[in-house]
């Protein structure tokens, strides 16, 4: 076997610790290495035509690259070497750079490893397998959990691209938070004005399969190939046959034991509804925990009423399956609530702000919900506990924000701004009615958000003190908090009418759960993880699953808009051939060898190790051995370094290539 | 304050940071503290104002303020701060500081009942509170406040007129001793 | 059942009331103390205020004689002396030179660790079944307002006692005795504490704030369970009437004191006849129920 050597210098990154000339010449003197040279800078094109031209002109079967990490230039040196008529897989890299010249002062040590880090690898490289990639083919169609405005986005654009979308709400109309809201930032436009007709869109789109009130609950498979499992659950009406009519939802005599949770707990909902009247799709679903019916058979008036005959107590739950090539996480946040919280948690509430058991004392979604026109007080300022209109309202900002002791440390990113919103929309319909925000800083990047701030304060009359609020307690209908102003270096008490919590955005509840069912890790605050915070920002680090919107890290309507189409181009990236590489880097039981003992599928984290039966010729079992799905593994090597009879052997690391490394040493 | 510089010399803030375990950079002026101080308002400047000197390193305006002797040592600052700041031990470590350092204190009353009440641990291992009073009296000429109350309390048997001593005295001036300022 | 006792320099002195009465009530309910010998000043108060290491040796000289005398729990019933105790052991604890140093200043070794209970946590210990068991009367007509003050629940990672902002342990124990608590704002506002003597102005202000707040929630009772904060509530209530015209004077009991009550004695077993302002059950029920 003749190989090649070819040392880097990486300018200085390795030259300046590296004695590469020295190195490439230790190397010539390798059994096996028919030519050694180095270069300053291998991955540029002239140094991968130095490669290609020895390996034509010494007609060379592998090759060995000193150089920075794997990670960085493999592919690249892969390319070269196909290009010049040898196996992909017949080329080693050998880190001299991260393994070696950036860890080491020491030149002259340094050098030694380095030679013999290349010793090891040209001893490898002797017994690499040329293998060829393995060959996946690709579902084109993509599954976007959550119907929020990010899931609506991504959703649309990749449906109109000609790709059939799974799109799955868990709540019984798609819409998510945005539809609750009154106006937005900071153009003051109607939410659902500019929402709905898109929820209609995604709707009424033939390329867009939707299922609400339902959820994931497995996923299997991998990239271009997942297969997932989905619940509908029962809204106990018949889907194909109401049309929508309210009819039910007006008659039904439980009217006041629900909390309407698109109401975020200031209205009552009857036990069959719909969360808001634009709801779409428009069809109720039937509340068991309330409905009369589940307690004791009585009632049944909804049945009664309806013209469709639509209503089915004893509807089940409906699985269904669908096939996958990628999928679109955009599962939205939730609220922190400042509620006292069970000892073992590690959030505590707000005591100071009593725990939520003051009425006045809302938070921001709440606060949406009395100034929107189609909410519980039909737009009109008019405070939960005695329906009068407040005429001082508090806004506190960085309510569990910035806040390591009782709520998280990190910084949520949309409260400057619709505090200011809340503020503004107030002096706008209660003309003689005081609003002061007392904040830490204004955050407010994104473009015209300043000036909107600004306008709040110039325009509209709100007050912003600079300081946090120590403490809120109530006297006679009063709310009496006791902040500080530190740019007047005083302290600041006001007799509110109403208080109104910034709380924090936070990931959704069953957010981790959902990510260990998808296969995707998440950060200590339940967020869902980038492959890289810079330059990979969609990606999650596992193939194919892409990430939108809030349910990555706080963020406003329009960043996640980004992002979702952004996920969506990514999920098209994929679907643009027809089939997917992947590396032949996969684990293989050599079938002679196996006991089974089944230790490698218990260790195995993509479940790719399946029981296969031995049988002889008259069809008997005699003996069941282990068998690893090509498709699945991701060639971790676990199953490898778990096997006690040594039965599974990874592609491209087999025993003999590691040993023979070791011994170079 | 940075540790790795070799030249550093040892200020104020560092001395804070040694009794406390604690860097004053953690605080971010939310002024959460000032707000909820009870005592806020008697205080020639106010709580975060005085950590916010030391984080600039005006250590004399620091420590010659009224607030770390009115302070009361309710804990409510320590309780609510978001940065988990302990500012009740921030304002021990001012005072000590302030008193090793020969600061000429603003509220020298308050300091001299300190010091009368520890005269008296010293000296008899508990509070003798007929002696308090009395050298209270003397070191700041405060001579008839509180006058009402003591008749009162001396019919109720609240007062005792003759101090207790414990047995093993000797322990408690050792460990005043071995604590003394230099 | 026998638990470790630290009276504390009050219980002495201006607190004597609320040493009688814990010592009647815990007998009562079937426990008794068994008090550390030769005990000296926690260090709370001044020593805390102006030197450190002087607190943590004060306050661990009790914890080691605690210790030699075989505890393995104590009650302050000062909620200074309690916080003093707790946040002493609790540095040393956490801080190893801490812990040597307070070592070679008391020339000693810490081998284990002696748990201290306020109050409340004491009868807790005892079991609230013993006093509804015990109990010989219900104390009908009192809204009573729970002060807990503030260091018997700060700070809460080292007291680790009922919350910091809304606690309900008090309230929980009150009403065992057949008393209704009501809900009210300044639970945990400071009372002036240590300004007592030097600044007395601070101290009135502050405690009128708590008593009008106790008042005006409705309430025609209030129970504390500290001596310093006592004193401020109570004994300070003459100046609050000389330099507040009309102000009403407010009766404040020792949580003991009431429990004592509701366990059978009177008002003179129990020292409620050593407070300033003036106190009976039975004039106060029937002034309550007549309204």
């Amino acid at each position: 076997m003749k190989i090649g050597v070819f040392i880097c210098h990486c300018g200085e990154n390795i030259g300046r610790t590296v004695d590469c000339p020295r190195v490439a010449k230790a190397c010539e003197m390798l059994p096996g290495v028919e030519v050694s040279i180095d270069y300053k800078y291998m991955c540029s094109d002239p140094g991968q035509n130095l490669i290609k031209k020895e390996i034509i002109d010494k007609k060379l079967d592998a090759i060995v690259v000193g150089s920075c990490s794997p990670h960085m230039h493999e592919k690249t040196f892969r390319k070269a070497a196909v290009a010049a008529g040898i196996n992909p897989f017949l080329v080693e890299i050998s880190n001299l750079r991260e393994h070696c010249s950036w860890v080491h002062d020491d030149i002259e040590l340094a050098t030694e490893k380095a030679i013999g880090l290349v010793r090891m690898s040209v001893e490898k490289v002797k017994r690499n397998q040329p293998l060829t990639t393995i060959e996946v083919p690709i579902t084109k169609r993509t599954l976007v959990i959550g119907g929020g405005i990010a899931g609506i986005q991504a959703a649309l654009d990749v449906a109109n691209a000609g790709y059939e979308v799974v799109l799955v709400e868990k709540e019984p109309s798609i819409g998510g938070h945005m539809s609750q809201l009154s106006e937005t930032f900071p153009t003051l436009d109607c939410s659902q004005c500019i929402l709905t007709p898109r929820m209609v869109e995604v709707y009424q789109h033939p390329k867009i399969k939707m299922m609400t009130y339902s959820e994931v609950d497995k996923v299997e498979g991998f990239i271009g190939n997942f297969t997932v499992t989905i619940r509908n659950k029962a809204r106990h009406i018949d889907e194909s046959k109401c049309t929508g009519c309210g009819e039910c939802i007006t008659k039904c005599p439980i009217k006041k034991k629900a909390y309407n949770s698109f109401e975020e707990n200031l209205a009552y909902r009857p036990a069959v509804y719909v969360p808001f009247p634009q709801a779409v799709p428009n069809i109720p679903v039937i509340d068991e925990t309330v409905c009369t019916h589940y307690k004791n058979g009585k009632c049944g008036i909804c049945v009664k009423v309806c013209g469709r005959e639509a209503i089915d107590f004893d509807q089940q739950d409906r699985i269904v399956t669908e096939e996958v090539g990628a999928i679109i996480m955009a599962t939205g946040y939730k609220l922190y609530n400042i509620d006292k919280k069970p000892d073992d948690s590690i959030y505590k509430g707000y005591g100071e702000y009593g725990y939520g058991k003051y009425k006045d004392v809302v938070d921001g979604l709440q606060f949406e919900r009395i100034a929107s026109a189609s909410g519980p007080t039909e737009g009109e300022f008019k405070r939960p506990s005695d329906s009068k209109e407040p005429k001082k309202i508090v806004f506190i900002q960085c309510v569990g924000s910035r806040d390591e002791s009782k709520g998280f440390s990190y910084c949520s990113k949309i409260c400057c701004m619709y505090t200011a919103k809340h503020a503004m929309l107030y002096k706008h319909k209660v003309h003689d009615g005081e609003a002061y925000v007392f904040y830490m800083d204004i955050r407010s990047g994104g473009k015209m958000y300043d000036e909107f701030v600004r306008r709040a304060i110039e325009e509209d009359g709100v007050k912003y003190i600079r300081g946090r609020v120590s403490k809120i307690t109530e006297e006679d209908g009063k709310y009496i908090v006791k902040g500080e102003d530190t740019l007047a270096g005083m302290p600041i008490t006001i007799e509110a009418d109403m208080v109104v919590l910034a709380t924090a955005m936070v990931a959704q509840p069953d957010a981790s759960a959902l990510a260990q069912t998808v296969g995707i890790p998440y950060d200590k605050h339940g967020f869902f993880n980038e492959a890289h915070p810079k330059l990979r920002p969609i990606e999650s680090t596992t193939g194919g699953v892409f990430l939108a919107g809030a349910c990555q890290s706080p963020k406003d309507i329009p960043e996640s808009v980004a992002m979702a189409s952004a996920a969506a181009a990514k999920a098209m990236v994929l679907f643009g051939s027809d089939k997917l590489e992947r590396e032949p880097v996969v684990a293989k039981v050599l079938a002679d060898l196996c006991a089974g003992c089944f230790a490698c599928r218990k260790v195995c984290p993509y479940g790719a190790v399946e029981i296969r039966d031995v049988i002889t010729r008259d069809g008997i079992v005699i003996k069941q051995i282990a068998y690893v799905n090509e498709g699945l593994c991701q060639g971790c090597g676990t199953c490898t370094a778990t096997c006690p009879s040594k039965s599974i052997e990874l592609a491209g690391f087999n025993n003999e290539e590691i040993f023979a490394q070791i011994a170079a040493l | 304050m940075s540790s790795h510089n070799h030249n550093h010399v040892h200020t104020i803030a560092d001395d804070i940071k040694d009794k406390t375990f604690q860097d004053v950079s953690l605080c971010y002026q939310c002024g959460k503290c000032s707000a909820g101080c009870p005592v806020r308002y008697y205080m020639d400047v106010a709580p975060n104002k005085v950590v916010r000197l030391i984080q600039l390193g005006f250590y004399e305006e620091a420590l010659k303020s009224t607030t770390p002797w009115l302070c009361a040592g309710c804990l409510t600052c320590t309780s609510r701060c978001p940065q988990e700041f302990d500012l009740a031990k921030f304002m021990d470590a001012v005072r000590e500081i302030a008193i090793e350092k020969g600061v000429d204190v603003k509220s020298k009353d308050i300091l001299k009942f300190h010091k009368a009440f520890l005269h008296q641990i010293q000296h008899h291992g508990r509070a003798y509170e007929v002696g308090l009073v009395a050298e209270y009296k003397m070191m700041t000429m405060h001579l008839f406040a509180d006058v009402d109350s003591s008749p009162g309390m001396l019919l109720k048997g609240k007062l005792k007129v003759l101090p207790h001593n414990i047995k093993d005295k000797e322990s408690v001036r050792k460990i005043f001793k071995k604590t003394a300022k230099k | 059942m026998k638990v470790g006792y630290f009276p504390g320099c009050s219980q002495t002195g201006t607190a004597r009331e609320y040493d009688l009465s814990l010592r009647k009530v815990i007998e009562k309910l079937g426990t008794s103390f068994d008090e550390v010998k030769d005990w000296s000043c926690c260090g709370a108060t001044s020593a805390h205020v102006t030197n450190h290491k002087l607190a943590n040796a004060l306050a661990m000289r009790n914890v080691m004689l605690a210790e030699q005398q075989g505890l393995d729990d104590l009650v302050a019933p000062c909620a200074a002396c309690y916080n003093r105790l707790v946040s002493s052991q609790h540095e040393v604890k956490q801080h190893p030179e801490i812990k040597a140093e307070v070592e070679s200043i008391l020339e000693t070794k810490f081998q284990k660790d002696v748990k201290v209970m306020n109050l409340i946590e004491l009868f807790m210990k005892i079991g609230t079944e013993k006093i509804t068991e015990n109990r010989k009367r219900e104390l009908k007509n009192l809204k009573v307002a729970c002060y807990y003050g503030c260091l018997l629940v700060r700070p809460a990672e080292i007291t680790k006692f009922d919350d910091a902002e809304q606690p309900t342990s008090m309230e929980m124990l009150v009403e065992l005795t057949g008393a209704k608590t009501v809900d009210w704002n300044s639970k945990v506002e400071c009372c002036g504490a240590a300004h007592s003597i030097a600044r007395r102005d601070i101290v009135i202000d502050l405690s009128k704030k708590i008593l009008d707040d106790a008042k005006r929630h409705g309430a025609n009772l209030m129970v504390v369970a500290c001596p310093m904060c006592h004193t401020n509530l109570d004994m300070r209530q003459t100046i609050m009437k000389r330099e507040f015209p009309e102000y009403k004077e407010f009766p404040v009991l020792y949580l003991t004191e009431l429990l004592g009550l509701a366990l059978g004695m009177d008002e003179k077993e129990l020292g409620i006849d050593l407070h300033t302002v003036k106190f009976k059950y039975n004039e106060l029920a029937a002034e309550t129920a007549a309204v």
